[in-house]
């Protein structure tokens, strides 16, 4: 099926060279990155992680929102999924890849990296991380692949896939919660040692991720002849729905304990990521972004109408996604480090070229997943002709 | 009669960690972690542990002595930008290095006041606990140690510190380090460090170099299961207080305001 990755319109061509100059740039200041070090990003000793660890967290929950899929097609038999199931899978493909490369630009020593499983340590979260994350990376290339593959040659899929497949429900679930482990079990980071981070990185995933799927299965309708269909899509919108609103719910409950509570460390980052501390606030606009936004796309996606109209929803997937992307790719992870343990107030900015990375990992998960899109939908339009 | 001060102690404290129930209580159980800070009189073998004399610290407030004795032993390179800094031992105002502690009326004696601080060598080390690669370890005497071969700069243990001790190299020290030890390694960019409470000194049967560089004697290091060292005795005549205790982590750096 590879080769059907290798023809394609002129638009598709297009598509990839553009994104593999992005790559291109990407590449370059990572060199310097690599033979200069860390330090030309804008990270430091008080804010330690910062955009690249960000994005690594948002994208683990665009990857585990695959399951938002393949739960109710595999386990509830709901048939409509069948179409886009696969579109699911190969966008946890390659967001999976972006985690990976995330972690990989944003070590001290990536030629080491080998050492998390030389000297496997399991107490270490980042240890199960690397586990769940490498294990969910190859439940979906082999489920996505297995099943298209037997779809392509008109035969039904092989009997060992499906209890891959019932592996691949939970195993998206622990991805998730191994990660928020990451940060809910650090003693002194008052904004993530909170009970219900794995919940709140759950519910933003099944917000953010099918959003992102919406505008994808919109693109490939009005690139393509493939139709996802509306049904799907509708249903979609629902999880997409439910899953913001809890998602807000999870985090006013924050907002609640911290501030009734009236203790000062649990005050202290939510004050600098909504009105900022001790005059310093370059989050603050960031923030009340997501808060519209969030607020927005669930007004849009509770009345029907504007649900049902894929103009308004598609409006609607975008500003769920983005406030996603805003609260979890940058609020959470950089507000965890503020205050620092001394109660000083230390901001911290990418820089030009930690951008430029950041974009690079992007653009390589973007060209994974044009491939990956462009071989499941010759395949599907191929059996449609 | 069957139990002595120390049984008693022993049961009373673990009726209380068992009653509290969650961690502390798998740990007694599990005869681990908790047991140094558990038992009044802990038997043989070494502990180090420091104290910090900040009476007479204070009495010299601008003495450099024990940090320059430190970063000149140990190759740490003066960074010029402040996110890049590198810090085995410094100072921070009183205030700071105990957040919650200070009020509208901290007396004039302690606010804003430099108080020398560095790595806790906690026994109970968050940092420890989240290396993925065992590259920061606990030596037998309890010293939390760095591996600057087999980190990964992955800087999970920076997030994990709740003292700010741990430093990474965000570019290449060896171009900032002033007057060279060829004694002690150099570090290369791109992997964490931070105070070894002197290993290198100890196994020579040398105090610390910031110990030993400080002339008030303000700084009292030692074995703390042995009764009869200095740092016991220290510990034993006066009112001390550590950073942050309540995060559990047991730290072993003592200090008397």
């Amino acid at each position: 099926m590879l080769e059907k990755a290798l023809v394609g319109s002129r638009k598709y061509w297009l598509w990839l060279s553009f994104l593999a100059a992005v790559i291109g740039v990407g590449v370059l200041c990572y060199l310097w990155q690599f033979f200069v070090g860390l330090g030309i990003t804008g990270l430091g000793r008080d804010v330690s992680w910062g955009f690249y660890i960000a994005q690594f967290t948002f994208l683990v929950g665009v990857a585990a929102s695959a399951v938002m899929l393949v739960l109710p097609y595999y386990l509830h038999h709901y048939k409509q999924f069948g179409k886009i199931t696969i579109l699911g899978e190969f966008l946890a493909v390659s967001s999976v890849l972006m985690c990976m490369l995330f972690i990989f630009v944003d070590m001290g020593q990536p030629l080491r990296v080998l050492n998390v499983i030389l000297h496997p340590t399991p107490n270490s979260i980042m240890f199960w991380d690397m586990v769940v994350l490498s294990g969910y990376l190859l439940l979906n290339i082999v489920i996505g692949w297995v099943v298209l593959d037997a779809e392509h040659k008109e035969i039904p899929p092989p009997a060992w896939v499906k209890p891959l497949i019932y592996v691949s429900i939970p195993w998206a679930v622990s991805i998730h919660t191994v990660t928020a482990f990451l940060y809910a079990g650090l003693p002194g980071r008052h904004l993530w040692l909170t009970a219900i981070m794995a919940a709140r990185f759950l519910s933003s995933a099944f917000a953010s991720g099918p959003a992102l799927l919406i505008l994808l299965c919109f693109v490939v309708r009005n690139l393509t002849r493939f139709d996802p269909g509306k049904e799907p899509i509708q249903k979609l919108a629902q999880i997409v729905c439910y899953a913001m609103i809890l998602n807000v719910f999870f985090a006013l409950l924050e907002v609640f304990t911290a501030f009734y509570s009236q203790i000062p460390s649990h005050m202290h980052s939510l004050e600098y990521l909504f009105v900022g501390l001790e005059g310093h606030g370059r989050l603050v606009p960031f923030m009340w972004t997501a808060v519209l936004l969030a607020v927005a796309g669930i007004v849009l996606l509770i009345i029907p109408s504007t649900r049902r109209n894929e103009k308004t929803l598609a409006v609607a997937a975008a500003a769920v996604f983005a406030a996603a992307w805003i609260d979890k790719g940058m609020g959470l992870v950089v507000g965890g480090f503020v205050p620092n343990p001394f109660e000083k107030v230390v901001e911290y900015a990418p820089t030009a070229p930690e951008l430029l990375i950041t974009l690079g990992v992007w653009a390589v998960g973007f060209f994974v997943l044009t491939v990956l899109y462009k071989i499941a939908i010759s395949v599907k339009e191929e059996l449609a002709a | 009669m069957g139990v002595d001060r120390r049984e008693f102690l022993k049961i009373a404290g673990l009726s209380t960690l068992l009653g509290l129930g969650g961690k502390g209580a798998l740990e007694v159980l599990s005869g681990k972690e908790a047991e140094a800070s558990l038992q009044a009189e802990p038997q043989g073998g070494v502990r180090y542990a420091m104290v910090v004399d900040m009476r007479k610290c204070l009495e010299r407030e601008n003495c450099h002595d024990c940090m320059e004795a430190c970063h000149r032993e140990h190759n740490v390179p003066q960074m010029e930008n402040p996110r890049h800094e590198i810090k085995w031992i410094w100072t921070e105002p009183y205030e700071h290095a105990f957040p919650g502690q200070g009020h509208e009326y901290t007396e004039e004696r302690l606010l804003g006041k430099p108080f020398v601080v560095l790595c806790n060598h906690c026994d109970n080390p968050p940092c420890v606990r989240v290396c993925p690669t065992k590259a920061t370890f606990r030596t037998p005497e309890g010293i939390v140690m760095m591996d600057f071969h087999r980190c990964i700069g992955c800087r999970f243990c920076m997030a994990g510190c709740p003292y700010g001790s741990r430093s990474f190299n965000w570019k290449d020290p060896r171009n900032y380090i002033r007057e060279p030890n060829l004694d002690f390694p150099t570090r290369m960019r791109g992997v964490v460090e931070k105070c070894s409470f002197c290993a290198e000194r100890l196994v020579k049967g040398l105090p610390p170099a910031c110990v030993a560089a400080c002339k008030e004697g303000a700084l009292v290091f030692g074995n703390v299961r042995d009764p009869e060292s200095d740092v016991r005795r220290v510990l034993r005549e006066n009112f001390t207080i550590r950073r942050k205790p309540e995060l559990g982590t047991l730290p072993q750096v003592y200090y008397i305001v």
